[in-house]
């Protein structure tokens, strides 16, 4: 028995129908073909999945989409404006060298964004808490760190 | 992933309706940290799923007296509150270790104490601090203190037709600290080797130390500034996790020192007390006897902690010990 899920991707209303046991990483993926999100563990552990619901990262692998029923997701592709610029965190993440195989970068710039978001001006021990749920097998974490550093202005 | 169906009742009394409608078909789910990853893993397979999320006012935080939490209160609101960093820092100090940000903003402190896995994070602090949880059912309500709430690993004394609705912590006698030390190989997204919650309260808040507030002393020497003034313990709480079967208090532990003038030696002893009366076995993120020396170790500095948290006024910025 399909139901229905509204919400709001992206700063648009969407209406989907959707088997109520799908994960949001499902409908985001194969309902709705936004592919920025990415599935690694399945199982909460790697933040490749994190999107934001209500402005907070959660892992979209272990969510259930029927959550996200009148409020607002962001997902990667939210993040550039209307002319397809990137989005400040997104181009210190360029600068820094923070992205090799960018399997866990839009996780990671959606934490970093999270992260600013509610504190401007993070410590370096409060990047490293904020993105502790963001793996990254390539960079050794130090260029993502910088790039974070480098958007609050320090 | 298996199909179920999701549920979303609007009252408690509506949720408790459909527990029983459904009986084991169904589960609850609350931030579904447990439940998805359980169902992922083929470890659980309801028909149904019945979602607390659209029943309003089970995420407060409300502190008069004694502190109330709804169990849909995530670690990330916990970690943020104000309020219980200051008065009930031990929930702090596990709140703020628990998974990642992305699990803590949608995890709940109810669901973590009902899965009651052995490793549960919050369960210790909450035997600590001397918590009570609420249970309702369609036939009527009780109230459990937490040491009786657990009976096993994934076990509480929770019935299929039952919802935890709150858990109670009393206000803390006067001069009171608390904390808890996750024992972990990894800073983050880790589940404890040990948990080690305590409680202390003194009888006095202040001690005569060699530097101002005591922030520089090492700890030796603040003991040594309590045994001279002859500071008492008014009460204590020691509680374990992953150290038996279910969180376990101390309590042979516990009456060595309750009553007592706080002193260096006693400290080791009741920490040498608390490891022989813990049972951890021998498990792939640690042996047993490697669990019981670190009892020994944590149980210590943990009281210490507390006494520092008593002693320090919390405005002070002064650096975390390293021991
Ligand atoms: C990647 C990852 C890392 C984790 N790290 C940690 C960690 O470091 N420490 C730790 O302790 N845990 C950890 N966990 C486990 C989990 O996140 C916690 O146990 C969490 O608190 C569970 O809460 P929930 O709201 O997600 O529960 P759910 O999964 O929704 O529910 C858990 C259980 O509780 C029952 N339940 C929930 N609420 C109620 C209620 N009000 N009344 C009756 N029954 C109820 C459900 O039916 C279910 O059986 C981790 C999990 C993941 C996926
Ligand atoms: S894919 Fe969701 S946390 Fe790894
Ligand atoms: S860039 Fe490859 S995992 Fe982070």
């Amino acid at each position: 028995m399909k139901q229905t899920i509204n919400f709001i991707l992206n700063g648009e209303t969407v209406s989907v129908e959707i088997e109520p046991h799908l994960t949001l990483l499902q409908v985001l993926r194969d309902k709705l073909e936004l592919t920025g999100t990415k599935e690694g563990c399945g199982m909460g552990e790697c933040g490749a999945c994190t999107v934001l619901v209500d402005g907070k990262t959660i892992n979209s692998c272990i969510f259930p989409a029927l959550e996200v029923e009148e409020k607002s997701v962001t997902t990667i592709e939210g993040l550039t404006d209307a002319q397809g610029n990137l989005h400040p965190i997104q181009k210190a993440f360029v600068e820094h060298g923070a992205i090799q195989c960018g399997f866990c970068t839009p996780g990671m710039v959606l934490s970093a964004k999270a992260l600013l978001d509610e504190n401007k001006n993070p410590t370096e021990e409060e990047i490293r808490h904020g993105i502790a749920g963001n793996l990254c097998r390539c960079t050794g974490y130090l260029q993502i760190i910088q790039a974070i550093k480098e958007v609050s202005g320090q | 992933m298996k199909r179920f169906h999701y549920l979303k009742p609007h009252s408690i009394d509506e949720a408790l309706a459909l527990l029983n409608q459904y009986g084991n078909r169904a589960g609850l789910i609350a931030g579904g940290t447990d439940v998805i990853v359980m169902i992922k893993q083929k470890k659980m397979a309801p028909e149904v799923l019945i979602s607390l999320q659209g029943i309003p006012g089970l995420d407060q935080i409300e502190f008069n007296g004694g502190l109330r939490i709804g169990p849909m209160v995530t670690h990330r609101a916990i970690e943020k509150s104000e309020m219980i960093r200051k008065q009930f820092p031990a929930l702090t100090d596990a709140a703020d270790v628990l998974g990642s940000v992305q699990i803590r903003n949608v995890a709940t402190i109810g669901g973590n104490i009902v899965t009651a896995a052995p490793s549960a994070d919050t369960a210790a602090p909450l035997l600590a601090l001397g918590a009570q949880v609420k249970l309702k059912s369609a036939k009527g309500k009780r109230t459990i203190p937490t040491e009786q709430f657990f009976t096993g690993p994934g076990e509480t004394v929770l019935q299929k037709d039952e919802i935890l609705t709150e858990i109670l912590i009393p206000h803390p006698l006067p001069n009171t600290g608390s904390a808890y030390w996750k024992h972990q190989r990894r800073g983050a997204l880790d589940l404890p080797i040990l948990g080690v919650a305590v409680l202390l309260s003194l009888d006095k808040a202040t001690v005569a130390c060699s530097d101002l507030l005591c922030t520089a002393s090492p700890i030796s020497t603040v003991l040594h500034s309590l045994e001279g003034e002859e500071v008492v313990c008014k009460e204590v709480r020691i509680a374990l996790g992953v150290a038996a079967p279910t969180p376990m208090r101390a309590t042979k532990a516990e009456n060595l020192l309750r009553g007592k003038k706080i002193s260096d030696e006693l400290l080791d002893e009741v920490a040498e007390a608390a490891a022989k009366e813990a049972q951890p076995r021998d498990s792939i993120r640690g042996e047993a006897w490697y669990r019981r020396d670190m009892i020994r170790v944590l149980v210590k500095r943990m009281a210490m902690r507390c006494i520092e948290r008593v002693l320090v006024p919390e405005e002070t910025v002064f650096p975390v010990r390293l021991w």
